[in-house]
């Protein structure tokens, strides 16, 4: 039974890995590519070390198995963010057939200002504070 | 078992070629980056598997500090894109 399941889960994770990899391949701008990369790798990575876990089934191991699939939850999105941030910001082009980019008419890239649509005439002039960076 | 493990080896060694395709011909910097980011955790999932084949199960302790490096590298190179340092892609 036990052998079943790590099979399984080894073989899924496998499979989500490669999947991974033939989005990155396949799709068409950046953030569709990280949008296959981060979230089916991630997956894959957990699955495997489920499998890891039942496989020795040790406290230390396990423990060890799961440290990693929480490391991995919590940084691959972090990691993500922050690569897209970057590469949207140094003008990676957008797939043509995207039809809403909601940054680009809101946002300003020389003093990173966001606009919400609530600006007054009081808090759209910008104040800058003691400790800014610059 | 060691056809699963074989068979989940064989497709992990074909997406590490997949990812190494988009790493050459990736058109800009972030894509190579998105390519490393993914070969990292490709490696964690094959040496979790490389820890059931062989069972030693402190390959663990490797799986760790990958995922932690391509983090900090993922990091490093999203400051480098973000200031603006001299770039060839």
């Amino acid at each position: 039974m036990i052998e079943m399941l790590k099979g399984g889960l080894i073989l899924v994770g496998a499979i989500f890995m490669f999947l991974a990899a033939l989005g990155l391949v396949r799709l068409p701008d950046l953030l569709t590519r990280m949008h296959a990369t981060t979230k089916a790798a991630t997956l894959g990575a957990s699955l495997i070390m489920l499998a890891v876990a039942l496989h020795f089934g040790e406290v230390a191991v396990v423990a060890r198995a799961l440290g990693v699939i929480l490391f991995i939850m919590l940084t691959a999105p972090v990691a993500a963010h922050v690569i897209g941030r970057a590469g949207y910001f140094v003008g990676a082009k957008l797939w043509h057939g995207t039809v809403k980019d909601e940054l680009r008419p809101n946002y300003d890239p020389l003093t990173h200002e966001l606009k919400s649509g609530l600006e007054t005439e009081a808090n759209a002039v910008h104040k800058p504070r003691e400790n800014d960076p610059d | 078992m060691s056809t699963v493990i074989l068979s989940s080896l064989v497709l992990m060694s074909l997406a590490l070629c997949l990812a190494f395709v988009r790493l050459y011909i990736g058109p800009s910097l972030p894509d190579r980056v998105v390519a490393l980011e993914l070969f990292s955790s490709m490696i964690v999932g094959i040496i979790g598997v490389v820890a059931i084949a062989t069972d030693v199960p402190s390959l663990l302790d490797v799986a760790i500090v990958m995922a932690l490096m391509a983090f900090m590298a993922a990091i490093g190179f999203a400051r480098f894109l973000e200031r603006g340092g001299p770039r060839d892609d």
